[in-house]
Order: C-alpha cells, then sequence, then structure tokens
C-alpha cells in the first residue's frame, strides 16, 4: 500500500480537507438551525456559542485549504501541456501517463468522449470553488460578530444559513466534480 | 461617549424582549454596519471571480496579465483570477467595515445587495456563459 506524492496531495486536498469542511458544514448549519428563542438556557448559550465559533472558523480555515492546496498544488499536475499539440502522446493509453496529464487525456478523447469533463467540468470546478470560503467567512465573522443576539433576530439567521447554504452548493459542485474527474483521469 | 455617538450606534434592537434567555447575558447592542459589510463583500469577491472569469476568455491581454499572478508554477490565469478575486473580497470587507463600524446600514438591503452581486458572479463562473465571451 502506497500513495505517490501527488496521490497524496491530491487526497490532502479532496478527502481530508474537504471532509473537514462537510463535518463542519453539518454542525454548523445544526447549530444556527436550531438557535431559536426558547430552547436553550442562559447557560447552554455559552456552550452553544462556542461550539458555532469552533465549527464555523473551522469550516472558513477548510474552505480556504481546499481551494489554495487545489489550485497551486494539485492544479498545476492536472493541467501541465505534456502531450504535444494533437495529444499525440496520449495514444493508445487508459490512463493519463507521465507523458499525458489528466487534462491533456481528457481531451485526446482516446478512451471516450471525455473532453467535456475538461470543457465544462473542470473549467466549472476550477472557478465556482473559490465562492465557498468567501461566503463561509463572511458566514463565519457574521456568527462571531453578532453571537447570541442571532437568536432574537430570525432574519439575519435565516441570511447567514443562505450564505452557509450557498458555500456549501460551492463546494459540493466543485468537490462532485472533482471525484469524478479524478475517477475518469486520476492525477498519479 | 457623547450623545450624538451614542444614538449613532444605539441600534433599537430589543434581543431579550424576543428571547428572554439572553437577558442574563448582558450583551450590549452593537451597530449593524460590519454585518452589512461582511454581506456585500462576499458578493463582491464572487462577483470578481465571475468578472475575472469572462474577462480572462474575452481579452487576450487580461489573459496574460492574470497569468503573471502564477509565479512560475504552473496555475496559468487562473491564479490572478482567484488571487486578486480573494485580494479584493478581504479588501472590501476591510474597507466598508471600517466605514461602517459606527454605522446602521440596513441588513436586508445589504443582503440582497450581496446576494444579487454573488448570483451574476456565480453566472460569470458557468462554462456555457463565459466561454461564450471568447473572440
Amino acid at each position: 500500500m502506497e500513495l505517490t506524492r501527488r496521490e497524496t496531495w491530491a487526497v490532502i486536498h479532496g478527502l481530508v480537507l474537504g471532509t473537514l469542511y462537510l463535518l463542519a458544514f453539518g454542525g454548523a448549519l445544526a447549530g444556527l438551525w436550531s438557535l431559536r428563542p426558547g430552547l436553550i438556557t442562559t447557560k447552554g448559550i455559552k456552550e452553544r456559542m462556542t461550539r458555532l465559533y469552533v465549527g464555523f472558523g473551522a469550516m472558513a480555515v477548510a474552505a480556504w485549504l481546499t481551494c489554495i492546496t487545489g489550485t497551486w498544488i494539485v492544479y498545476p499536475w492536472y493541467r501541465a501541456k505534456l502531450a504535444g499539440a494533437e495529444f499525440e502522446k496520449c495514444a493508445g493509453l487508459e490512463l493519463p501517463s507521465a507523458v499525458c496529464s489528466p487534462r491533456d487525456f481528457l481531451l485526446s478523447n482516446v478512451s471516450g468522449e471525455t473532453s467535456e469533463w475538461h470543457h465544462w467540468g473542470m473549467e466549472w470546478k476550477e472557478h465556482v470553488a473559490w465562492a465557498a470560503p468567501m461566503l463561509a467567512t463572511s458566514a463565519f465573522l457574521l456568527v462571531l460578530y453578532y453571537g447570541p443576539r442571532l437568536i432574537s433576530r430570525r432574519w439575519l439567521r435565516t441570511a447567514v444559513i443562505v450564505m452557509l447554504v450557498g458555500s456549501f452548493l460551492a463546494a459540493v459542485v466543485a468537490g462532485a466534480l472533482g471525484a469524478f474527474i479524478n475517477k475518469v483521469a486520476p492525477i498519479s | 461617549m457623547n450623545a450624538e455617538e451614542t444614538s449613532i450606534i444605539t441600534t433599537g434592537h430589543h434581543d431579550a424582549d424576543v428571547a428572554p434567555e439572553l437577558a442574563g447575558l448582558d450583551l450590549p447592542d452593537k451597530p449593524d454596519g460590519p454585518g452589512a459589510a461582511m454581506m456585500i463583500s462576499a458578493g463582491i469577491g464572487i462577483f470578481m471571480l465571475g468578472f475575472f472569469t469572462v474577462l480572462a476568455e474575452a481579452s487576450t491581454g487580461a489573459k496574460e496579465w492574470l497569468q503573471k499572478w502564477e509565479w512560475g508554477v504552473g496555475v496559468g490565469p487562473l491564479a490572478g483570477k482567484t488571487t486578486v478575486a480573494s485580494l479584493i473580497y478581504f479588501l472590501s470587507l476591510a474597507v466598508l467595515w471600517l466605514l461602517w463600524r459606527h454605522k446602521n446600514v440596513n441588513l436586508k438591503t445589504a443582503f440582497y445587495v450581496g446576494l444579487g452581486l454573488g448570483i451574476l458572479g456565480a453566472l460569470g463562473t458557468y462554462p456555457t456563459i463565459f466561454q461564450g465571451f471568447a473572440p
């Protein structure tokens, strides 16, 4: 059992940080959803808020780290132009190789109709993903700034939930497309 | 604090009336300006992300400028699109927060402005749309 350096970074980007983000999202959403009048005692509010701050903060940090590792470490390996103008070095391959990057492999269509995975899938994923950390950070700062006041302000609480879910949707698009693309043309 | 400053930062929220359990926490009232800054800046950041994505497709010069942000790592123009959009997000957050730190800004308006900008930006990152700007 071993992973190459590139596979390890792909795992850190998508599986470790991505999972941490999803876990933090679940906790943050559940915590915020039940932050309503009459449900928690004064003592319970303090305990709940600490968990919310940690959860929202972890989500924002995980979102930034996922995007940074994906864009600056994994993506250059994906997009390297190695196979020539007509992707001739990809001929006969069933998977990307040292002379045919995942992008080359997808665009070459040597293993079926795969070019749309790049033109549509990767192009959408690589851009929309960056909406997730911005929304998560603003949502985190709103929770930090208003704190327990969110209990009495239903509209504001709903607005933060909308931002939280928006961040999640951007991450889901990026994460799901990343998983599919890595299935068809893995980084190795 | 003089009377004028007090009138600026008093928001008129009555949190303990809606949720009596908050009374024991003795929370001071806070202005909504920083909250509005957080909402609008997220919209600005996402809007710029979409804007740069479209711009890189429409203009070769812009694409080359955005690619300079990769510092030889091989990220391509995505480096500039995401780095500059993120910097603008943090900058707009800091500037608006500073400007509105003692003021009350209508949070609903701020939210809808941010939402509108965010939706426009998200549309700009969709391939069918930004690829339509290619010359």
